[in-house]
């Protein structure tokens, strides 16, 4: 009885279903497959992407200038050679973008310690060195902080005790960590003034713990990368000798 | 080839399955199974090159050259494949520094994707960038929820697209993130990130009823699970809140799953949600087996994941 019903189903479906018959899903079989070197590579496609690797390779390892010492960023106690090479290229790499965009000048930059990812090494400084130096994509970014919004900033730097690289700011700290002197562009700093303070978009959304730039009176958004601004400035020095300097200390 | 194969039985019907096929064996000529395969990569992030041996443990993993070999085997073994990409296929490699992502259009192109959805980083290079890079991909763009109609992307990138295989209709729609938070307005510009529950109930309805689809796949940038989020949407959310999906194929969260998840939807009914974490180490692959018996409507499914 089931199975004569059965087929007058089946030839129904036949004669009167056949072009759109009914399917039903019956079993699926999941896997994951690892690419591994057991794998051997597809060759057309191997000599498809060599022109553009073999194009990034020469253009990564072109000279651009010659770095006459090994600078790392263990070598310093609160300010270190390649964190202020770092702030100072970011300086005067985007300075001109923001003034020609915002007729204002940056007041301050303000790195992070973390984000100086390798060392710059001594001899020849290619393209490479800006992708080791900070691999990753993040821009430039300007915020407008009011001069009592930058006691945040201080207090940061005096707990922190760290060398986060920055760049036309001074802060002098005592034997036990009280703030001595605290400078923007050599001036001290003005509580009613608005700063224009350059850091990176990674900082600026609360990277680090530094959550002072959320509160701001207003963002730029440069779309200009930490690591083309080190390529730019890269290009325009011969020889690369940054020192480690007075900006950041503690008197002892 | 490292291959993970668990067994799992997902639904008690096994016994019935295998009972109505011995029943059928005399009429084979209307009871064809039908075998489609899905492959899909997510998150590659311009991994075009093998990594180094140096690199940590990814070392010696990935590259698109040894994907595309592994790809063609798996064609030859059943034609009725697709292959998808589930977002961010831009930045993370100096490929996209230098390119703009015009070599990893090329190669998908190569590899013969069917199509992909957008991710968040595939706005990196503003929307223009994506914009100019599109005459390099022969495959389609699908995303449901991002409407583009006030930019330069209008028209270019379809909800949902259906694919025919073997005699099978496969619907994939696709599924982007909400970009706000995420990437400056200044990249998507006027971009509109629509509701993805409200966008998938739609898509599954056309792609089910209209256009009498076999399969549906979502092809989802949202991400695997956010644990510290209640509200945040989800593939595993989307899963459970929709129905007619069979798979969900995720991105974004770079999440590496021993095995694909399986969800219940809001008929109760499975829902396949798979994730291959990022740079290209790893391809997901997952075979539908269909067949026009009807008496298996009501026996479930066996998942072997």
């Amino acid at each position: 009885m089931r199975f004569t019903h059965f087929i007058f189903l089946l030839n129904f479906f036949i004669f009167f279903g056949c072009k759109q018959e009914k399917l039903h899903l019956t079993k699926i079989q999941g896997e994951q497959i690892q690419i591994t070197d057991s794998l051997s590579s597809n060759t057309e496609i191997e000599s498809f992407i060599k022109p553009y690797r073999d194009h990034i390779q020469k253009d990564l390892d072109s000279v651009l200038a010659y770095s006459v010492d090994l600078y790392s960023k263990t070598d310093g106690d609160l300010n270190t050679a390649v964190g202020n090479f770092m702030a100072d290229a970011v300086y005067s790499e985007a300075n001109p973008v923001f003034k020609s965009r915002t007729g204002k000048d940056i007041d301050m930059v303000l790195l992070n310690y973390g984000g100086i990812r390798s060392i710059l090494p001594k001899g020849n400084v290619t393209k490479r060195t800006a992708f080791q130096l900070m691999p990753f994509e993040n821009s430039v970014v300007v915020v407008a902080l009011k001069g009592s919004q930058i006691d945040s900033i201080v207090e940061y730097l005096k707990t922190r005790k760290r060398a986060h690289p920055i760049s036309k700011f001074k802060l002098v700290l005592d034997k036990d960590f009280n703030v001595i002197e605290a400078k923007i562009n050599e001036k001290n700093i003005d509580k009613n003034k608005v700063y224009h303070v350059a850091t990176n978009d990674y900082l600026y959304n609360g990277g680090s713990n530094m959550t002072f730039f959320k509160n701001n009176d207003s963002l730029y958004v440069l779309n200009y990368k930490i690591r083309n601004a080190l390529i730019d400035k890269f290009i325009k020095l011969d020889t690369i000798n940054p020192v480690i300097d007075d900006r950041f200390i503690q008197i002892k | 080839m490292k291959r993970r194969n668990f067994i799992q039985q997902a639904t008690a019907g096994t016994a019935l399955v295998t009972l109505g096929g011995l029943g059928l064996q005399s009429f084979t000529s209307s009871l064809k199974t039908s075998k489609i395969t899905i492959l899909h990569t997510n998150d590659v992030h311009s991994h075009i090159d093998t990594f180094g041996p140096e690199d940590g443990r990814n070392a010696n993993k990935g590259g698109v050259a040894r994907r595309a070999s592994l790809i063609e085997s798996i064609r030859k073994e059943n034609p009725n494949t697709l292959l998808l990409d589930a977002g961010d296929i831009f930045q993370g490699t100096p490929y996209f520094n230098y390119y703009g992502g015009e070599l990893e259009f090329k190669l998908m192109s190569k590899l013969k994707y069917d199509a992909a959805t957008i991710g968040n980083h595939d706005f990196d290079n503003g929307i223009e960038g994506l914009y100019t890079q599109l005459p390099h991909a022969q495959f389609d763009f699908i995303s449901a929820n991002y409407d583009f109609s006030n930019t330069i992307m209008d028209t270019h990138v379809k909800p949902y697209k259906v694919f025919k295989k073997g005699g099978i209709k496969i619907g994939v729609f696709g599924l982007g993130i909400e970009l706000n938070g995420l990437v400056d307005p200044s990249m998507f510009k006027e971009t509109k990130y629509l509701d993805p529950i409200e966008i998938s109930q739609d898509m599954t309805r056309i792609l089910k009823e209209e256009e009498q689809c076999d399969l549906i796949i979502c092809l989802s940038h949202l991400g695997y699970n956010y644990r510290n989020s209640e509200t945040k949407i989800s593939d595993l959310k989307l899963a459970a809140a929709t129905k007619n999906i069979d798979l969900i194929i995720g991105g974004h969260t770079h999440t590496f799953l021993k095995k694909p998840t399986i969800v219940k939807n809001v008929e109760n009914k499975n829902v396949l949600v798979n994730q291959v974490g990022c740079y290209g180490i790893n391809l997901g692959k997952i075979d539908f087996y269909l067949d026009s018996n009807k008496n298996k409507a009501a026996d479930g499914t066996s998942i072997i994941v």
